[in-house]
């Protein structure tokens, strides 16, 4: 990656990660290949509706939770 | 028609209506394959499912989606886990983006070994839950006036334990089971306890309307079998208590006639 390339760093499900300046939510979620479709997102406590992963714009220190159906009793 | 269900003798919760009155949990089992064999086996139409981050060292394992289809089954979004009504908000906020239903199974649990449900958050929980639109089914202790509440409050469904969670015991408390049954006007289940299909006939007895059962099945040596068992104990604890037990005696009373015997 360029050292030209500004980074930020999120807390994506507890871990540090350091993503480009200006990554969308869905383009994380591609990067992580993961299936919007199963998932479900919350940006700093506030769920993201699936119709605006693409218009989500990542800032520095945002802490995503993105989680799943697992089994359950 | 498998011989065991009554299209007749549907119950309904929140308004949707369902013809198996035995509900599966999808935890425990040893794998996915078998998670889905035995909750076909079980005859449920609706399953329990936990909401948690998705590994991201591991984001290609398999997903429970991918064998037990939120297309074929009513997914129960519980709150195991959460030991405050804030994280059961959270929890089920996520669940319902995630599947876009409204109807949750809220449980708040106290701390082992009992793990009973602790009322009180409860109770905190479930108030935030249909102030924010969830349909609430809770699992709660089995404390008739507890349960009256959480119905006054407006859960759509209560679902007292027989017995701790994932101990086996059957239905320890069939009195107080009975109480809340008596004084309810929406569904109640035995959501904990059950170990065995003659724990789910028992509790259909006592006209609950439906039992909830994981561990009994998933811990079976044979959880295929065991879902099947589960399913034929519902439906002739159900056919039971629709047709009326006889009167309990202490004396006997012989089954033969006794005029028209030779001498």
């Amino acid at each position: 990656m360029s050292a030209t390339i500004d980074l930020i760093r999120l807390s994506v499900n507890g871990e540090s990660m350091d993503i480009p300046a200006a990554t969308t939510l869905a383009a994380l979620l591609a990067w992580l290949e993961l299936d919007t479709r199963k998932v479900a997102i919350e940006r700093n406590r506030e769920i993201v509706p699936r119709s605006t992963y693409a218009t989500t714009i990542l800032a520095p220190g945002d802490a995503l939770e993105i989680v799943h159906f697992i089994g359950g009793g | 028609m498998d011989g065991f269900t009554h299209a007749e003798d549907r119950w309904t919760v929140a308004g949707r209506s369902f013809a198996s009155r035995l509900i599966v949990g999808t935890g425990k089992y040893k794998d996915l394959p078998t998670t889905a064999a035995a909750i076909a086996a079980s005859g449920a139409e609706i399953v329990t499912v936990a909401v948690r981050r998705v590994n991201l060292a591991d984001r290609n394992a398999p997903m429970l989606q991918d064998f037990v289809s939120p297309t074929q089954y009513t997914y129960l979004p519980n709150t195991a886990g959460c030991f405050t009504a804030d994280d059961a908000v959270r929890t089920l906020r996520l669940a319902r983006e995630a599947g876009g239903w409204n109807l949750v199974k809220l449980e708040v649990l106290g701390p082992p070994p009992t793990l009973y449900p602790d009322m009180q958050g409860t109770f905190e929980a479930a108030a935030a839950l249909i102030k924010d639109g969830f349909e609430v089914m809770v699992y709660c202790s089995d404390d008739p006036i507890a349960a009256k509440r959480l119905e006054d409050m407006g859960c759509v469904a209560i679902m007292p334990l027989g017995a701790p969670i994932g101990s086996g015991l059957g239905v320890q408390n069939p009195l107080m089971i009975r109480q809340i049954i008596e004084n309810a006007q929406v569904p109640v289940l035995v959501d904990a306890g059950v170990g065995t299909a003659t724990d789910a006939a028992f509790a259909m007895e006592l006209g609950c309307d439906a039992v909830l059962v994981n561990s009994a099945i998933a811990h079976a040596a044979d959880p295929v079998l065991m879902a099947r068992a589960m399913q034929a104990g519902v439906a002739a604890g159900r056919l039971a208590y629709r047709a009326g037990r006889m009167a309990r005696s202490t004396a006997a009373n012989p089954s033969s006639p006794t005029n028209g015997l030779i001498r």
